[in-house]
């Protein structure tokens, strides 16, 4: 016991001397909320639109001023014919070419079908399906205000139309900060616990330092534990930075609650620990570590669901975040925040967590050998 | 010599894939005795103090440490040894004291105990005004004299050096030997891997290894008149160079 404390106060004294580390794990969270939060916003702004107007009559330009007074999009300018068009998109100089074909408006008094054509910028797919939904919605309009136009002129009323509104709960305004700071504190806990751990670790193997406890009579339980304790600890500590920050800037509520959310986020860190442990135990090299460690993390960051749902993920993916530990808290931590889920609601992850956690670490403690 | 053998090492092998380090290996180490084991580079020195620290294990043969088996008690008996290694294990971003405290602390010494040793090893090493400094501040001539005595701190019966001299000036590598020479004259064993043979001729007994195996063993004085030469460097030169000369 008198060893752990020994090892433990060690690490904390190089901590304490580490002069960007400190820095780091507060100004970390704080970077990555206002930039995640704030650039990577899933709503559409200025989409830049180039019109191909070959008509030219007063419904054409009505269809025009519709898009024009929407928020969503920017006018960019006319285009006379339609290799013009496809050469600005070709060049990514505007997100959409709208072309109106001749006659439009004549077709439309005489209540005959007609085409508008969109040509889409599909570089960014997202943004393209985002644009195309957006312009149909406002073509749709157009097209609801003009048969309630004819009616109400041939003296008929507008017949009934169903209309769909939606009612977001656990964020009734689809408010993507409240969605992705939950999201980035799992990040956060991650890097603090997995990638300062196994780094700290294998830079003792490259200075020799670990080679000097070996000959030691310490076990290697003592001085695994003795890893681990610091780096909870600043994992514990982060989640404290980062939640005090979400809540202080960003408004996140906290729902649920915070003893479950502190007891979760000890067994996620346990997890990630393992994870960056069991790493260093077989690399030799930080520049060995860093590189198994980018793979695995950046898989698992992309796989949990920070940005894009597990839901309409493939099959194998959900069976590949089942050894996802950040799948398993990103889940959880939003569920207790933003619904305040109880215990009885998550408890399944829970008991996943302590296994996985305990798997984890076991396989550290075997894989670290005191002898070659 | 009557005394009692401390180190004792039988038809020690080791092999990484098809590369023998150490071929068949049998020498004891008496107790109090500062034994120098020499050779070039890659003559498996390294690789056998390795196995003896427990470090590395020994593809055959058997090691006894102060009477215990080294496969059977490796935790008993990195009690009763020291280590250090030319690659230095202080750590850089703590104090001389913190390292003092560290290693005390790990080999269960009260703090009572390390502070009155690291008194005692400061005064030794007349440097106690730089107690408190960090080691990435100290010189390398003192913290190779640091690392030995913290390595000793617990009072070991047996320390490993490997190559502990390398890298340092004349002077300070004759300092670095008085204090072996006062670590032996307590009753420590001393084992020492060396490739200067000035410092071999300051071993009790010493064994040159060439290509994984024992070419001599024997106290310098006698290995001098088995060689007809005058010095060490003579004998290396005839035994452990034998194939390219």
């Amino acid at each position: 016991m008198r060893t752990i404390l020994v090892l433990i106060r060690k690490e904390f004294i190089q901590i304490r001397r580490n002069r960007i580390m400190i820095p780091a794990m507060i100004v970390a969270p704080l970077v990555q909320m206002f930039v995640l939060v704030f650039a990577a916003n899933m709503n559409m702004r200025d989409i830049d639109f180039h019109i191909h107007d070959q008509d030219g009559s007063t419904e054409s330009k009505q269809l025009i001023a519709k898009y024009l007074s929407s928020p969503f999009y920017s006018y960019g300018g006319q285009v006379f014919t339609e290799q013009e068009g496809e050469e600005l998109l070709r060049r990514d100089q505007t997100d959409m070419i709208m072309t109106i074909p001749p006659a439009f408006g004549e077709q439309l008094i005489n209540r005959e079908p007609v085409a508008v054509q969109f040509l889409i910028n599909g570089i960014n797919s997202a943004a393209a399906v985002l644009t195309a939904s957006y312009s149909q919605s406002i073509l749709l309009d157009f097209n609801q205000e003009l048969i309630t136009n004819y009616l109400r002129i041939s003296g008929q009323s507008a017949p009934g139309r169903i209309d769909v509104s939606y009612l977001h709960w656990y964020n009734p305004e689809l408010d993507f900060k409240i969605f992705m700071v939950p999201g980035i504190l799992v990040i956060l806990v991650m890097l603090v616990g997995w990638l300062l751990m196994s780094l700290n670790v294998v830079r003792e193997k490259e200075l020799g330092t670990i080679e000097q406890l070996n000959v030691t009579p310490i076990r290697k339980h003592q001085f695994i534990i003795g890893k681990l304790i610091p780096f909870w600890i600043l994992g514990m500590i982060e989640l404290g930075i980062g939640l005090t920050l979400g809540r202080l800037v960003f408004h996140v509520p906290i729902l649920g609650s915070f003893g479950l959310l502190i007891g979760f986020t000890a067994l996620y860190l346990l997890t990630v620990l393992g994870f960056g442990l069991l790493i260093a135990a077989l690399s030799e090299t930080q520049q060995q570590v860093m590189f198994v460690n980018f793979f695995f993390v950046l898989v698992f960051i992309l796989m949990s669901g920070v940005f894009t749902p597990i839901e309409s993920m493939p099959d194998w993916a959900h069976w590949v975040n089942l050894i996802n530990p950040l799948a398993y808290y990103m889940r959880v931590i939003r569920m207790i925040l933003l619904k305040g889920s109880g215990f009885m609601d998550v408890w399944q992850d829970f008991a996943s967590m302590a296994l996985f956690g305990i798997i984890m670490i076991t396989l550290a403690v075997r894989s670290y050998k005191k002898r070659s | 010599m009557s005394r009692e053998s401390i180190i004792e090492v039988e038809n020690l092998t080791k092999r990484f894939g098809r590369f023998t380090a150490n071929d068949n290996l049998t020498f004891e180490v008496r107790e109090g005795e500062v034994f120098g084991f020499l050779g070039a580079n890659g003559a498996g020195k390294t690789t056998a103090l390795r196995i003896l620290c427990g470090l590395s294990k020994p593809t055959s043969g058997t090691v006894r440490i102060a009477g215990l088996d080294a496969s059977h008690h490796p935790d008993r008996i990195k009690k009763v040894i020291g280590y250090m290694c030319q690659r230095f294990a202080l750590y850089e971003d703590l104090t001389v004291f913190e390292n003092i405290q560290l290693y005390g602390g790990i080999y269960g010494l009260t703090p009572r105990e390390i502070r009155s040793r690291s008194d005692e090893l400061l005064d030794k090493l007349s440097i106690t005004d730089l107690r408190n400094r960090l080691i990435r501040s100290v010189p390398l001539g003192w913290r190779q004299k640091l690392a030995f005595s913290i390595a000793v701190l617990h009072r070991p019966k047996i320390v490993f050096l490997d190559e502990p001299t390398g890298g340092v000036d004349p002077i300070a590598r004759r300092q670095f030997w008085d204090l072996i020479y006062d670590a032996a004259r307590s009753g420590m064993t001393v084992f020492v891997t060396t490739h200067y043979m000035d410092e071999a001729e300051y071993c009790d007994r010493v064994c040159i290894l060439s290509g994984g195996r024992i070419e001599a063993l024997g106290r310098p004085e006698d290995l001098k008149t088995t060689c007809q030469v005058d010095t060490m460097d003579e004998v290396f030169i005839r035994i452990a160079r034998k194939d390219q000369t």
